[in-house]
């Protein structure tokens, strides 16, 4: 079985893609690059003048920008959680895809912050935050929050990384220029697997997968608070910080499916990413999909029922303006997964994608429905203003820089398989759990 | 006789104020006019000589390089005007609309057209409810959430119940306009040509000259009061509708009538808005009631462009502006 393949048959299989990158990827990367200088150029333009050039007006102060922001930082929430759990757990299946779902997290992670920085119009100043921060703001909560977040994150991966490092470094074979080698080896910390060497790593690891579960839901809660302690109508709900977080998990499901199809088509993985992992993950999507629907629903319900003026502009907009994109992002991108991933019959690989695929879209609205709107409808009408001012639509600079952001996710993504292999090696070598006293509630020695 | 014991209150507690704001003003400017204080001991002489007054009385001449502007600096302006508490008093019933507030302040401000600080609101709270004009400046509310939210205190609160924004701090996060329920605050997109109209030094009490990228809104013209001015808004509205001064002397004035302002809010019913968000805003507004003009003369001399953004209100849109 290939669960318990050698560690040397495993590394021989993955070499190549560490050690060459084929045709079709370079002519990938270069495509992911080509889309990343459109992207720099429209951050030039940005830059030189000024948020003009931008959808984003007086009232609208928040576009895309701000929608990509809590998109991305809710992909690497549920990359977080998901590893967290799966490896905390010691899930059998998590092995072929912990990998990518730590990736997610660190990667979303890096490109997330970015979004929110161009929204701010002196980027110039930015330093100031750490000069002048004042704990009061929800802002400084949210730059402390985030950077320990990627602290906590970027150890959590490179703990998790550090055996399949001192593989590649043991493994001799690997046709690879000298200074990756040298990086290799330095990057391994010495470690060679001695029992205590195995016995502390696991600790530390242990400890990580707990703490980015905590860290990941205490940041995601932050970054809903920034909408929630305002006054604004669509926004100021004690509902928000748990709603945030499991939509984040939930889009971030959807990335994780999506990942394992992609890696799975390109580096041919199709013996350890498997129906049953697509299963998996698509049961643990359409938990979420019933958590996330029923927090919408309680969120609308209550504006709706009551019918408080401003809350009641605020769903006419939404049942109107942005009627299609409400029932995509709240009623399909709810039902889909369910009937999909719910009818045992239904469960093929091309359907769970596809409702991963329909899932992540789904939540880009959604993002967009809680953002926009609500500006669009403050306490006091929009009136005595520019019929420019009145209603929010991105501009290019805004789309061509959302582009570029995707496209260095999967730039990074890419790159970062290059450079260990996007399969746990280590893990899949190790026996099953059931011969090895390990785990989270079998042993005394982990965590304590 | 009582009548005339009130006048003659009213009288003299105008001249009182109008003193203070002076005695406030004299200690930054002299002559309460165009020239300032001289501190710049260091610059180098220009060799262009001026004429000042002191604030002692004196005329002297002095080189044009020494002269400080008559703003004070950034970190002065954080401390509050000793001993005063600000309120803005706004008539509804006597607002048609006239715009000398807006225009009037963006000149002061040296803003674009595209940013106003005061607004014109058309209001209508329901239906079958009577439509008025409502001018909105920022609040200065004493829970003010734009301050709060602030992540590195580029708009802070001071004693005299002002809240004013430094430019030179503001990062431009924005959090500030969504955390104010009142849409107050405006951004500056892009660098306006207005901006640089302005040749004095940068002060957060005069909120000029602007900045690209950041925020900026209403400051209750602190530069004014503190020569003896109004706001120009209060100056230059031509129906007196705009009252502006002091709620612990008890004392509002649109610069015609000077009066008492508890009397003024209980005889007419004064009110803030939207006291239930609880952010405790230092403007309060006279109900529209006995008005001095029929509502629709709002409408009457206004640009086309101007006049087009009340088509989307519910009486715009009754009368197919």
């Amino acid at each position: 079985m290939e669960q318990s393949a050698s560690k040397e048959a495993l590394l021989q299989k993955f070499a190549p893609q560490i050690e060459k990158t084929s045709f079709l990827a370079s002519i990938w990367i270069i495509f992911l690059l080509c889309i990343i200088g459109v992207g720099v150029y429209a951050f030039i333009c940005q830059v030189t003048q000024g948020h003009i050039v931008t959808g984003m007006r007086d009232n609208v102060v928040w576009g895309i920008y701000i929608v990509n922001f809590i998109f991305f930082m809710g992909m690497s929430y549920a990359g977080a959680i998901i590893s967290g759990a799966l490896h905390l757990f010691r899930t059998e299946w998590r092995k072929p895809i912990i990998r990518m779902a730590e990736y997610l997290a660190i990667i979303s992670l890096l490109i997330g912050p970015g979004y929110i920085l161009l929204c701010i119009g002196r980027l110039d100043r930015l330093y100031y935050l750490a000069l002048f921060g004042r704990i009061q703001s929800p802002i400084t909560w949210d730059v402390i929050a985030i950077s320990t977040d990627i602290f906590g994150c970027l150890i959590f991966l490179y703990l998790s990384i550090l055996r399949d490092i001192a593989n590649l470094r043991d493994f001799k074979e690997l046709k690879v220029p000298q200074w990756r080698k040298k990086l290799y080896s330095f990057l391994s910390l010495g470690y060679t697997g001695t029992p205590e060497q195995e016995k502390r790593l696991r600790r530390a690891t242990d400890i990580m997968a707990a703490m980015v579960i905590a860290i990941a839901i205490i940041v995601y809660s932050v970054l809903a608070w920034i909408f929630s302690v305002t006054l604004q109508p669509g926004w100021h709900s004690t509902i928000f910080g748990p709603y945030f977080v499991i939509a984040a998990v939930y889009s971030g499901t959807g990335v994780l499916i999506l990942t394992m199809y992609v890696f799975r088509k390109a580096y041919h993985l199709e013996h350890f990413v498997t129906r049953k992992h697509f299963v998996a993950m698509g049961v643990v999507m359409v938990v979420l999909a019933a958590l996330f629907g029923y927090f919408t629903f309680s969120d609308y319900l209550t504006k709706w029922y009551g019918s408080e003026k401003n809350d009641e502009s605020l769903i006419k907009i939404l049942f109107s303006q942005y009627y299609w994109s409400f029932i995509f992002s709240n009623y399909i991108g709810v039902l889909v997964p369910l009937l999909v991933v719910g009818i045992p019959k239904l469960r093929t690989i091309p359907n769970i994608t596809f409702s991963a695929l329909i899932v992540v879209v789904a939540l880009w609205f959604n993002r967009y429905l809680i953002v926009i709107p609500t500006l669009e409808s403050p306490y006091l009408p929009i009136q005595d203003s520019r019929p420019e001012y009145l209603l929010y639509s991105g501009t290019w600079v805004e789309y061509a820089l959302m582009a570029a952001g995707v496209a260095l996710f999967c730039l990074l993504f890419t790159l970062a398989s290059k450079f260990v292999p996007v399969i746990n090696v280590s893990e899949m070598s190790d026996a099953p759990r059931d011969q090895r006293e390990e785990g989270l509630f079998n042993t005394e020695e982990s965590l304590l | 006789m009582k009548e005339e014991n009130q006048k003659e209150n009213r009288k003299s507690s105008r001249r009182q104020f109008l003193k203070k704001g002076l005695i406030a003003g004299a200690g930054v400017v002299a002559g309460g006019s165009l020239i300032g204080a001289i501190v710049n001991k260091n610059k180098p002489d220009s060799g262009e000589k001026v004429t000042a007054l002191t604030t002692t009385g004196e005329l002297i001449e002095v080189d044009k390089a020494q002269i400080r502007s008559p703003r004070v600096s950034i970190s002065e302006s954080h401390n509050g005007i000793p001993g005063r508490k600000f309120v803005m008093v706004i008539d509804l019933a006597k607002c048609k609309n006239a715009r000398k507030c807006v225009d009037s302040c963006q000149k002061g401000h040296h803003l674009p057209k595209d940013q106003e600080f005061m607004k014109v609101y058309f209001l209508q709270d329901s239906d079958k409810s009577a439509p008025y004009w409502f001018p909105k400046p920022c609040f200065h509310c004493d829970n003010p959430l734009c301050v709060s939210v602030c992540p590195v205190g580029a708009t802070f609160k001071r004693s005299d119940g002002i809240v004013l924004i430094d430019t030179e701090r503001c990062i431009g996060c924005k959090f500030c306009m969504t955390g104010c329920p009142y849409s107050t605050r405006v951004f500056a997109w892009k660098e306006y040509p207005e901006f640089k109209e302005d040749k004095e030094q940068y002060s957060p009490e005069a909120s000029s000259p602007g900045k690209e990228g950041t925020v900026a809104k209403c400051d209750f013209c602190p530069d004014l009061v503190r020569i003896g001015k109004l706001p120009y808004c209060a100056q230059n509205c031509p129906m007196g509708v705009i009252y502006f001064g002091d709620i612990d002397e008890d004392t509002v004035t649109n610069g015609n009538e000077t009066l008492k302002f508890s009397e003024l809010i209980r005889d007419r019913a004064g009110y803030r808005y939207l006291e239930v968000l609880g952010t405790r805003p230092s403007v309060y507004y006279l109900p529209p009631v006995e008005r001095q003009f029929p509502v629709d003369s709002g409408f009457n001399g206004l640009e086309e462009s101007i006049k087009a953004r009340y088509k989307n209100t519910p009486y715009g849109k009754n009368h197919k502006l």
